[in-house]
């Protein structure tokens, strides 16, 4: 199945779902809305193949509104075909796991909370998975001070 | 009234021919933990390994802390590997030493972010700096050597070691 069969697919079955659908280099992204995320991506495992996870991801997009961009990157091992799929989440506002749709993402989502700050409805383990357990803060996020907040940041060389 | 003199065993020939005894054998066979943290820990094993030979000077790397006396910092330190340096720290039994291989561990090194400590000096007491990023396996030997200097000039490590007073540690 190509892309475009693909992205005619998804276009049919969830019509006022999809915001935007970009092409560049052979690559497809197609951007929805989180609300039914579960149910787009278990129909992207289902009925299009997609039966891998290589990578659940955040983006921080300082500034705009919404503020975050959730980017799941899924791969067709039999086809070997990529697909990436984004939806933006506002801040403080909850987008629903899809560890039930691959397991793999139950990490994946622990960490882009970890250091994103981008919380999961329904996660069956929210816990930090890299930062130390007692850490405040999320540090990824562009407006966290990258020396950490109990440090002056650095002002140049005093020589 | 004076200055009042730390309690010791005396400077008689002697207690400080003893004490050259201990510190002999202190500095003829200090043994390192095996405890590699980041890239310099590379550069540690390549100077245990054959070129450099850290076996001839009585240098055997420890696989337990129970059995090392020196413990040699070789990496990066991250906030959250802090307690288990300080856990494996203390569980070196005394005397023990700390070696700060490389930038990293002496001061944060290229890593001035909010998850690198800067500098295990924060909470271990260092006997030894080594810069480098990493130390070439001349400059860890180049450590090891102050270090068995340090710990020759040490006095009244055996009152120390029976119980009477503490080591006295002089500038080397
Ligand atoms: S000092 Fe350099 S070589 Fe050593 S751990 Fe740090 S970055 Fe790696």
């Amino acid at each position: 199945m190509s892309d475009q069969a693909i992205v005619e697919k998804l276009k049919a079955k969830f019509s006022t779902e999809i915001i935007d659908v970009v092409e560049f280099r052979g690559e497809t992204t197609v951007t929805v809305k989180k609300e039914q995320i579960v149910d787009i991506c278990t129909f992207m495992r289902d009925d299009c193949g997609y039966n891998f996870l290589c990578d659940l991801c955040g983006v921080d997009y300082l500034g705009q509104v919404p503020r975050f961009m959730v980017v799941y990157n899924l791969y067709n091992i039999p086809a070997k075909q990529r697909f990436r799929i984004k939806a933006p989440v506002e801040e403080g506002v909850k987008i629903d796991t899809v560890s039930t749709v691959w397991g793999t993402a139950n990490w994946h989502e622990r960490e882009c909370w970890d250091l994103m700050g981008i919380e999961f409805n329904n996660h069956p383990d929210m816990r930090r998975i890299l930062m130390p357990a007692d850490w405040e803060g999320h540090p990824l996020r562009k407006d966290y001070p990258v020396q950490g907040p109990d440090r002056e940041p650095y002002q140049g060389r005093l020589s | 009234m004076g200055v009042e003199q730390p309690k010791t065993l005396g400077s008689g020939f002697i207690t400080t021919s003893l004490d050259k005894l201990v510190n002999w054998s202190r500095a003829s066979s200090m043994w390192p933990l095996t405890f590699g943290l980041a890239c310099c820990a590379i550069e540690m094993m390549a100077t245990g390994a054959a070129r450099f030979d850290l076996d001839r000077m009585g240098i055997l790397f420890r696989a337990s802390p129970r059995q090392a006396d020196v413990i040699i910092i070789a990496g990066t330190v991250t906030k959250k590997m802090v307690p288990v340096i300080k856990t494996v720290y203390e569980q070196m039994p005394e005397p023990r030493y700390v070696i700060a291989m490389g930038a990293c561990a002496s001061s944060g090194g290229i890593f001035d972010t909010y998850s690198t400590v800067q500098g295990v000096d924060e909470f271990l007491p260092v006997d030894v700096y080594i810069p480098g990023c990493p130390p070439r396996p001349e400059g860890l030997l180049y450590g090891l050597m102050k270090l068995q200097d340090k710990i020759r000039a040490e006095r009244n490590t055996f009152g120390a070691a029976i119980g009477v007073g503490d080591v006295i540690h002089n500038e080397v």
